[in-house]
């Protein structure tokens, strides 16, 4: 049965990778019957989940707009928000200042954090179905490909209760830009001291090593992942969990070694210490003795002023509705809800739109 | 029957003069026929020029670096294409061996009496069907089939022989293997369909010529038929190849796409036509003059393969079949 639904989700995937590919739109739209105003978004696809179940459950609250999402990729994202071919993009990377000076003036911009999340290290070694743990310096190195076995003496050392077997690693990486590309290398740059100069590099797209599996999209790190012995690769929680697949323990900065949850993300959150104006906040090393190291906030990319007043108001309405009711749905699917602070911001940011 | 006859016989033309209708018929017909051919090669020309066109910059400023570069950094803006000529070439010189092997050895069995002559035709039928599945299909057969496979093979080669270069990985899913064979497959129908007709074409008596000078059977297929079907066969590989170079979906859902080469069957590499469908929904403009290039490199490839097929194919028309 299992098999069957996971042949039968791949069977989808692959013919939305299709559509993609022929240049097609494979939108994903909550349905309403009333259709008279359509928003469009697209862009990461680290809370494309989320936003999917939020499309769903707020056509049950206001039936008068459908909105849809395409997840594109943070790249994306960006690119087609300053195109002006979406009514909002969506981004885990905030848009840099080079590409906020890109907007148009005309319509500006206000860039709204609507959720946050961890980025796991997911993994597949043959007899090992939990509880690996890897030190800083060790999942690193791993990712820029200097450990080339599992039972390699520093993973073994970690990990003195696991047999692991001699088996070869192979990391599963983003291909395409992706802003959790960007959150995870911008976190190992700051515990591995080679990584910005001599390793991979900080971006949304970065020079990882050869030997590493280059896929699409966080989903399809996960399927990688699944059918590859030996593998471990970086993806938003919740893919890993919806795949059902082993996620590494990490070392925070404290010490300790975390995994990630609710509890853990949180606390990482509330080691931000102060909130600028643009609502630009990066985490890339979260200093808490519980926080879970790999996490950020993902952000909605809006036009300051839209030209169709009914589409500023639905949007203002349907995002004030996630920044409430809906982070308690982010917390049950594997997000992490937004500091109350963080929300009070977003508020003000959503009030300033029109 | 026989009204068509008389009808034939009583217009009276049969032996007349071409009325002007016939003439235009003709005229029309050939115009139409000699456009048609003159558009292929305008419309070869305009793809060329236009993939040339928007490569040309890339060109110019990478030049042969991008075909002996071998890392694809779109932020520093290195482009280098080497691993992914190597995964071309390799994985379908090993699905050429394969499926070249199968294809022939079927047509072989289809048209040299093995079996009656109506099976052939439904065998026929159902290897040509293998050209009908979608490649989608293919590479999730190849996942969730053929991978957990190989795999046990693949672990006691790399177990026993790991110090010989081709087995010198270990398969941990996706890699060179599973996508050389599934390749095979997919190049199978064109090997196999064309060999057969090759060696339809071989006149009956030729066949006979040889029982009468005595030689066995497996001496008249390897002596006599094989050499005289030749150059359709070689013809068949030399499309199987092409359409093995050209390969994408299955070939992205199978190689592993890494970026390195490797002599090793099991691991994973990458190919020109999975790179460029799998980039260019994402490429800005820089990337996708680096796009272009790789394509113009690809179809470089292409070309060369179906000249030297060619060129094989003359001499062996000429040893084999004694026409110049």
């Amino acid at each position: 049965m299992k098999y069957k639904t996971s042949l039968a989700s791949a069977l989808a995937a692959a013919v939305a990778a299709l559509g993609l590919l022929a240049g097609g739109q494979p939108a994903i739209s909550a349905t309403a019957e009333a259709t008279e105003l359509v928003v469009r978004g697209a862009g990461a696809t680290f809370p494309q989940p989320l936003y999917q179940r939020w499309m769903q459950e707020y056509a049950k609250v206001d039936t008068g707009v459908r909105f849809s999402y395409e997840g594109v990729g943070s790249g994306s994202g960006v690119k087609r928000f300053l195109e002006g071919s979406v009514d909002f993009g969506a981004s885990d990377a905030a848009m840099s200042d080079s590409e906020l000076a890109k907007v148009d003036p005309k319509r500006g911009v206000e860039m709204i954090p609507m959720t946050a999340g961890m980025v796991v290290l997911a993994y597949n070694i043959p007899g090992v179905p939990e509880g690996l743990r890897l030190s800083r310096a060790l999942y690193a190195d791993i990712l820029a490909g200097k450990v080339g076995f599992w039972d390699d003496a520093r993973i073994q050392e970690s990990n003195p209760d696991l047999t692991l077997p001699h088996l070869a690693i192979v990391t599963v990486v983003r291909r395409d830009s992706s802003g959790t590309t960007y959150v995870i290398t911008n976190h190992l740059a700051r515990i591995d001291p080679d990584w910005e100069t001599s390793g991979p590099g900080i971006g949304k797209r970065v020079d990882w090593p050869g030997s590493a599996m280059e896929v699409q999209g966080n989903e399809g790190v996960a399927r990688r992942v699944q059918i590859t012995d030996g593998a471990i690769g970086y993806m938003a929680y919740e893919f890993a969990k919806q795949l059902d697949l082993p996620i590494a323990t990490l070392q925070n900065k404290a010490g300790n070694f975390v995994e990630p949850g609710p509890l853990t993300g949180q606390a990482a959150l509330a080691s931000a210490e102060e909130i600028p104006e643009n609502l630009r906040v990066y985490l890339p090393d979260p200093a808490g003795a519980d926080a879970y190291p790999i996490v950020s906030y993902t952000w909605l990319l809006l036009d300051g002023r839209y030209p169709d007043p009914a589409k500023a108001e639905a949007l203002k309405a349907a995002l004030g509705w996630g920044l409430d009711e809906g982070q308690t749905i982010a917390a049950e699917m594997g997000y992490i809800p937004l500091p109350d602070r963080m929300i009070g911001k977003a508020k003000e940011a959503l009030g300033r739109i029109r | 029957m026989e009204k068509l006859f008389q009808a034939a016989n009583t217009s009276g033309s049969i032996s007349g003069p071409p009325s002007a209708r016939e003439y235009f018929n003709d005229r029309l017909f050939r115009s139409i026929a000699l456009t048609s051919a003159f558009l292929i090669i305008v419309l070869v020309a305009y793809i060329l020029w236009e993939i040339g066109r928007e490569a040309m910059p890339a060109i110019g400023e990478y030049g042969l670096g991008f075909v002996t570069g071998t890392t694809w950094n779109v932020s520093k803006g290195e482009f280098g294409v080497l691993p992914e000529i190597w995964g071309t070439l390799y994985s379908s010189l090993l699905a050429l061996l394969i499926g070249g092997v199968f294809g022939i050895a079927i047509a072989i069995f289809l048209t040299q009496d093995f079996i009656n002559h109506r099976l052939a035709t439904v065998f026929r039928t159902v290897i040509e069907m293998l050209a009908a599945i979608p490649s989608v299909v293919f590479g999730l057969w190849g996942i969730y089939v053929l991978i957990p496979l190989l795999k046990p093979g693949a672990e006691w080669l790399h177990d026993s022989l790991g110090w010989f270069p081709l087995f010198g990985t270990n398969l941990s899913g996706p890699g060179m293997a599973p996508a050389a064979l599934v390749l095979a497959i997919m190049i199978l129908p064109t090997v196999a369909a064309i060999s057969v007709d090759a060696f339809r074409r071989i006149p009956y008596k030729v066949k006979e010529a040889a029982y009468g000078m005595g030689t066995t059977r497996w001496e008249a297929i390897l002596k006599v038929m094989l050499p005289t079907a030749s150059s359709g066969v070689l013809a068949a590989l030399v499309l199987g190849f092409g359409r093995a170079l050209g390969e994408t979906m299955a070939l992205a859902m199978l190689i592993g796409n890494a970026n390195q080469i490797s002599l090793s069957l099991f691991s994973p590499a990458n190919t020109l036509a999975s790179l460029l469908a799998s980039n260019f929904p994402e490429a800005g403009r820089i990337e996708v003059q680096a796009l272009m290039y790789a394509a113009l490199v690809l179809l470089a490839i292409t070309f060369l393969v179906n000249v030297a097929g060619l060129a094989v194919q003359q001499y062996t028309i000429r040893k084999f079949e004694g026409k110049k």
